[in-house]
């Protein structure tokens, strides 16, 4: 009798014994069936079955064939032998202990068995090294293709919030070691919503002055948005706006917009703020896959 | 057919389930039983000898190689990509048979059949052991003694063995042949490869010495099918009532009664029936239309000095009178449509470009911004190599002017049968932009060889907000 933990879908072993009573129910009925239902009144001859066709097309009652007869004792007894072998009868496990579960964890271990090895091979290995090495690149961008590009992109050009990570700028710094912790470990950007604080005018004179930095005009007051600058974003981005890799605070004075660099994009950043967030993927994909996704992310950009 | 047990008077009940009906079918020496046997050797020699076959160097002419996917036939390498051949291939089959079905009836049952053709060997082995059809009822009857013992033993043991070897066979449709040749004495094979020859082995053996007719009578889906292909102008089997009825023996040699048709009633056609039916009964679905009965009954009447053809092919028209009428309209139909379809697919197989091109959207963004406000579409491309070499090939791109192609690789590699994956960018600026969804084509070309291409359209999409 199988254990019924709270996960389970079924918590009471009432739907175990339901299930058996059905099975092993019609299996005992068919047996009665096929004893008791294989001939019929004596019956001279084989008569039509009064089924008529095209005027003279009659369908005849002739006897099946006994294997025929035979092949339904066989199908019951081999669905006894099943039962008896795979777990199907709900109360009883089966003689081989199968479980979809434990095949599962089979495959995984054949699996794990078969290509940790090189996993383990390819962490021995310095990620510059990997990084010209074909086979763990190729590797490498088939778990990029599982797991990344649903935000960053089949190229990895990234998208509107997630960052291109082929063209060398870094939020949080393009070290292999700083790639690796990104991976692992995630990250979470924290730029707060000035809205409030600003007002619509103050919001407006900011994103003047942040879009000069990068030498582009917009309408505002540039000194009123300077003033509030310094006051209010120097903390993070830095008093030349060069950004912080420490806290991912982006550098504002290059023509690398990760929400968009149009007017109303900025203006959208500086009111309600931007929260984005890379998920940890270290305890899920294993140190082994971590390593070689570095390879792979810090080949994008030394390529290019 | 009352094949059911005689009844005895004390027995309340009849089984509902009748035991079958042992058939020793007698042989017979004939035009049809020579054709039959030309095309058995036919059909099977062309099994067996046709894996062993190798095109160019060392690669097997056919080979269905599934665990590569792909298909050699001869000079062809199908991928698949070109299932459609098959589809074809199936529907000209089908359709050859709806033409032959409606002119020559149950051609396939009585001459190409797997079922008639292998029985066919298995009776002739059969044969050979334990004699002519009464010697094996003789057999039969017989208790079990020695030489019955080495009689059904050896019998078997023939059939099992030509099984084995016909199971190792198709096998090696799939399998190199001579890999599995090799590995066959050191029980060396794979799992699936060991199990399909046991399992062809014993399909085989199951159906050529033990099921026999009672595959074609109960299990055939074709035998039961085909008779909507039929009609009065279908060629059949069938007995001439009007000529040999009454039927009644007499002695050989004397003069032919005046009250007796020329059926002497001797039961050569059913003793050599290898359905076990009665053809004078008239058309039945349990003939497969062998002719065995029309070569048994044309030797007796030879022997009687009678004209031959007291059971022949003829039709329901000419067995009434209304003469042979080969030529009509559906046959002309068929006949036209197959011709059409087979040429069709020749056309297409011999024109075909063995290089496919995929282009897929990437999944992630359908546009993104670049930098300098340029407007970029990611597309991953599956560039697949059909070609017995491998080639280099250049991406290119037509169908928004102004737009640059920014392919992740220049020159793209694919060995052969091997499908090469890469992403093109393809940027245009906001002025070149005419609408919200431009339909573009991107083109692979081999550079060694230009005539090796492919294109498939894509869509070049910007925000809709732009055109509002």
């Amino acid at each position: 009798m199988p254990e019924y933990d709270l996960m389970s879908d079924f918590t009471s072993p009432f739907w175990a014994w339901y299930i058996f009573i059905i099975v092993a129910g019609s299996i005992i009925w068919l047996f009665y069936l096929l004893m008791t239902q294989n001939k019929e009144k004596r019956n001279t001859d084989i008569k039509p079955t009064g089924h008529k066709w095209d005027e003279n097309l009659e369908e005849l009652n002739t006897p099946l064939p006994r294997w025929w007869l035979q092949l339904f004792y066989a199908t019951n007894i081999f669905a006894v032998g099943y039962l008896i072998l795979y777990p199907g009868l709900a109360v009883f496990d089966g003689v081989l202990g199968w479980s979809s579960v434990g095949a599962y964890n089979e495959e995984m271990e054949a699996a794990d068995k078969k290509f940790g090895e090189q996993y383990v091979n390819y962490l021995k290995q310095d990620v510059a090294e990997l990084a010209k090495n074909k086979d763990a690149l190729t590797t490498g961008s088939r778990l990029f293709s599982t797991y990344c590009t649903q935000c960053h992109g089949s190229d990895a050009g990234g998208g509107p919030g997630f960052p291109n990570l082929r063209d060398g700028d870094w939020l949080y710094g393009g070290d292999v070691a700083q790639i690796k912790q990104t991976i692992a470990t995630g990250r979470q950007a924290a730029m707060p919503g000035w809205g409030a604080v600003l007002g619509k005018d103050g919001v407006k004179n900011v994103t003047a002055y942040v879009m000069s930095l990068s030498g582009k005009k917009t309408a505002g007051d540039l000194d009123a948005g300077k003033e509030k600058f310094q006051q209010l974003c120097v903390a993070c981005h830095g008093a030349d706006a060069q950004g912080n890799i420490a806290l991912g605070a982006p550098n504002l004075t290059d023509q690398t917009w990760l929400y968009g660099g149009s007017r109303r994009s900025i203006e959208k950043s500086v009111a309600d703020g931007r929260n984005g967030r890379m998920p940890a993927f270290g305890d899920f994909l294993g140190e082994g896959k971590v390593h070689l996704l570095t390879a792979y992310v810090y080949s994008l950009s030394v390529d290019n | 057919m009352s094949s059911s047990e005689p009844n005895s008077p004390n027995q309340e009940y009849d089984s509902l389930y009748a035991k079958r009906k042992e058939i020793y079918p007698r042989e017979v020496h004939g035009i049809f039983a020579s054709w039959r046997v030309a095309m058995v050797a036919l059909t099977l020699g062309l099994y067996y000898i046709l894996p062993w076959i190798n095109w160019g160097e060392g690669r097997q002419a056919l080979l269905f190689d599934l665990p590569n996917r792909k298909f050699n036939i001869f000079m062809l390498t199908l991928w698949p990509q070109d299932l459609i051949y098959l589809s074809a291939l199936l529907i000209i089959s089908a359709l050859a048979l709806f033409l032959f079905t409606t002119v020559g009836g149950r051609l396939w049952c009585g001459y190409a059949c797997p079922q008639t053709v292998w029985t066919e060997v298995f009776l002739w082995i059969e044969r050979k052991i334990e004699g002519s059809r009464p010697q094996q009822m003789k057999l039969a009857k017989s208790p079990w003694n020695m030489n019955k013992i080495i009689k059904k033993g050896g019998k078997h043991v023939i059939w099992i063995l030509f099984s084995l070897w016909t199971g190792f066979t198709f096998v090696g449709y799939f399998t190199p042949i001579r890999e599995l040749m090799h590995a066959v004495p050191t029980w060396d094979m794979g799992p699936w490869e060991s199990f399909w020859i046991f399992f062809y082995g014993f399909a085989t053996y199951g159906n050529a010495g033990w099921l026999r007719e009672q595959v074609c009578i109960y299990m055939c889906p074709y035998a039961r099918f085909q008779s909507v292909m039929f009609d009065d102008n279908t060629l059949i089997i069938s007995y001439d009532e009007k000529r040999g009825d009454p039927r009644g023996t007499r002695k050989r040699g004397s003069d032919k009664p005046t009250d007796k048709g020329d059926c002497i009633d001797c039961s050569l056609c059913v003793q050599a029936c290898p359905t076990g039916i009665d053809i004078r009964d008239g058309l039945q679905y349990q003939c497969i239309a062998c002719a065995a009965c029309i070569d048994a009954c044309d030797d007796v009447m030879k022997k009687m000095d009678y004209d031959p053809g007291l059971i022949r092919y003829t039709t329901l028209n000419e067995i009434s009178g209304k003469g042979l009428h080969i030529f009509r309209p559906r046959v002309y139909l068929y006949t036209t449509i197959l011709i059409g379809l087979i040429l069709a697919m020749s056309w297409s197989l011999y024109t075909r470009i063995p290089v496919s091109l995929d282009v897929n959207r990437d999944r992630n963004i359908l546009y993104r911004e670049a930098n300098n406000g340029d407007l970029e579409n990611v597309f991953k491309l599956k560039i697949m190599n059909q070609d017995s070499k491998p080639h280099k090939f250049v991406i290119t791109m037509e169908g928004l002017p102004g737009s640059v192609l920014d392919p992740d690789e220049k020159e793209i590699t694919a060995a052969s049968g091997e499908t090469a994956n890469t992403l093109v960018r393809v940027r245009a600026s906001e002025d070149v932009i005419k609408d919200r969804s431009t339909n573009i084509t991107i083109k692979v070309t081999a550079i060694d060889d230009e005539k090796l291409t492919d294109e498939e359209d894509a869509r070049f999409l910007a925000p809709a907000d732009w055109f509002r």
